[in-house]
């Protein structure tokens, strides 16, 4: 049969306040051409000035790509005419990109699988079209003119769409761990092209391959991929040939179909930016670069799961994202239980983002406030009912757990006497769980421990609770 | 080094210029002439030059991150042939281009 070949280009916006040549504030969802000036829409005579910003996280995405990054490098021009250039050239980079012969190791089926990195190179992005209906005209907005990008060109060494999605994911996990940049591939910041062809199993060269483009999920480059493979495969079997082609993925149906294409060959005659000086990275620059570089996911993972013998889905969950990842540090630190804070993160706090769609950062909650939470509970201040209350009120407000427990007054009753006082009534006023207890039936407990804890509004201990309960029937049953 | 017409014609195709029957004969003889100038500088022995792609400038430069003012949709689109709703309004373009 076939072996699938697929190699993926991955834009990544990155992170700065401002443009990479020009000082226009970079913002996502701005008025149409409300942030663009003479240098991002390349009036005649302007002169475009590299952002220190967008060198230094190129750099440090480089590095942490395992990448070679070289004492200097250039810019060149792409020449191309279409509307989203308004100079008619991008600035990129063509024979000396900030970074080369780099890798990602990705893990499948349980193994580690080591994907090379071509190379890393810095460019402007270009502006948006937005296609009219009823395909006369085009409407061009020219603020994302000038964003600093870097595109990353894997090898093609990746031979499934799993493998490729699961290499898209180890991405955009270390740029957002290097806060390179924020990866949300709905707002456009991370982007992927990918390229797919097949060859015969056993065999050496590379077949026909096409390329894919606009799989703007996750989720839809591995679909937009599987729907090539079939796509492909079907061809061959039929004993076609394969052309190249552009293709565009179609989100609502799944497949993939040609994009209509310029008749023209791609000549872009790259040739060295005159505007912008060569730039000159000492070793002292990169080793800087270096620093910065944080532990990254798979380190991260490996030590939790020895340290704290975390299970490894545990450890992979919560190292996806470094917000989520930091959080737990910090809140393992106090409380020295890493499975109750994996539990609780992976339970409560992640399926509250979900509940309401935002991210950590969009919710006040510190390493400190969860500690202090889970550290109330551990010691049986609350029930695990209140704590989860008490998490939601946290997440929004960012108060301190113990001061909403002792403002509110939800500390858990563990004190015997009182509880038992309560016990007493429950059992009285029940007369047919008691029976059924008596009789046997020991899930009747359940009915008088849920009468409990609404007497005492959830704050009874659970565990005291159902001892009273058993010491109580005990002693009716011996009165009988 | 000998430039053909087809030459002209492919590059005047790619700068997007038109040009006449006459203008290609003459600039097949113009442009020649700028290339023979360059191959004149072949003729130099550069055995101890390190190659460049700049000159002067040996260090970085950049600028801070810090934002300045656009110009705001309003000047932005001011001189544009036609416009709608603050974007530029342009035939309708094939897909197709690369980024």
């Amino acid at each position: 049969m076939f072996e699938t070949v697929i190699g993926l280009e991955v834009h990544v916006e990155l992170g700065t306040k401002t443009k990479i040549f020009c000082g226009c504030a970079v913002e996502f969802g701005a008025p149409p051409n409300a942030r663009v000036c003479p240098v991002c829409m390349g009036s005649p005579g302007v002169l475009p000035v590299l952002n220190e910003e967008a060198l230094k996280l190129a750099v440090r995405a480089a590095l942490a790509l395992n990448c070679k990054v070289p004492k200097e490098s250039k810019f060149d021009r792409k020449n191309y005419f279409y509307p989203d250039s308004p100079k008619a050239y991008q600035i990129s980079q063509y024979d000396e990109p900030i970074g080369t012969n780099g890798y990602l190791d990705i893990e499948i089926d349980g193994e580690k699988k080591r994907i090379g990195i071509t190379r890393v190179h810095l460019e402007e992005d270009a502006g948006k079209l937005n296609h009219s209906p009823f395909g006369d005209v085009s409407l061009v907005d020219l603020n994302r003119v000038g964003i600093p990008l870097i595109e990353i060109v894997s090898e093609p060494d990746l031979r499934s769409p799993e493998e490729a999605r699961l290499y898209l994911e180890g991405i955009k996990a270390i740029m957002q761990y290097c806060l390179v940049s924020e990866c949300k591939m709905e707002e456009g910041s991370l982007r992927c092209d990918a390229n797919l062809s097949l060859r015969p199993a056993g065999q050496a060269a590379f077949g026909t391959k096409t390329e894919i483009k606009n799989m703007n999920s996750f989720r839809n480059v591995q679909r937009g991929l599987e729907s090539e493979q079939v796509r492909q495969t079907r061809a061959l079997l039929a004993g076609e040939t394969i052309e190249q082609v552009t293709l565009r993925f179609d989100e609502a149906t799944g497949l993939t179909s040609p994009m209509r294409s310029k008749e023209d060959a791609h000549d872009y005659r790259y040739f060295p930016d005159p505007d912008l000086p060569r730039m000159f990275l000492s070793d002292a620059y990169i080793e800087e670069r270096l620093r910065e570089i944080p532990e990254l996911p798979d380190a991260r993972r490996a030590r939790w799961i020895a340290d704290y013998q975390l299970p490894v889905y545990d450890a992979g969950v919560l190292t996806s994202s470094r917000d989520i990842a930091d959080l737990f540090e910090q809140a393992v630190e106090r409380v020295l239980d890493a499975k109750l804070v994996s539990n609780w993160i992976m339970g409560d706090v992640l399926a509250n983002l979900k509940a309401q769609g935002i991210e950590l950062r969009d919710t006040k909650l510190t390493g400190a406030l969860l500690a202090d939470l889970l550290e109330n509970l551990k010691r049986g201040g609350i029930s695990a009912a209140i704590a989860k209350d008490v998490l939601k009120h946290v997440m929004e407000y960012g108060e301190s757990p113990s001061k909403i427990i002792a403002a509110q007054g939800l500390a858990q009753i563990s004190d015997e006497g009182e509880l038992a006082g309560i016990v007493t009534q429950v059992i009285a006023a029940n007369p047919k769980s008691v029976e059924d207890l008596l009789a046997g039936k020991d899930k009747a407990i359940a009915s008088l421990v849920g009468q409990v804890m609404k007497a005492t509004k959830g704050k009874a201990n659970p565990q005291v609770v159902n001892r009273l309960i058993g010491e109580q029937i005990q002693a009716i049953r011996e009165a009988r | 080094m000998n430039l053909s017409i087809e030459d002209v014609y492919h590059v005047a195709n790619l700068a997007r210029i038109a040009i006449s029957e006459d203008e290609a004969g003459a600039l097949v003889h113009d442009l020649g002439r700028i290339l023979e100038y360059a191959e004149t500088l072949q003729s130099l022995d550069v055995t101890d030059v390190q190659e460049t792609s700049h000159i002067g400038v040996k260090e970085t430069v950049t600028r801070a991150d810090e934002p300045r003012p656009s110009l705001g949709t309003e000047r932005a689109v001011a001189n544009a042939p036609d416009e709608e709703d603050g974007q530029f309004r342009v035939p309708a373009v094939l897909e197709g281009a690369s980024s």
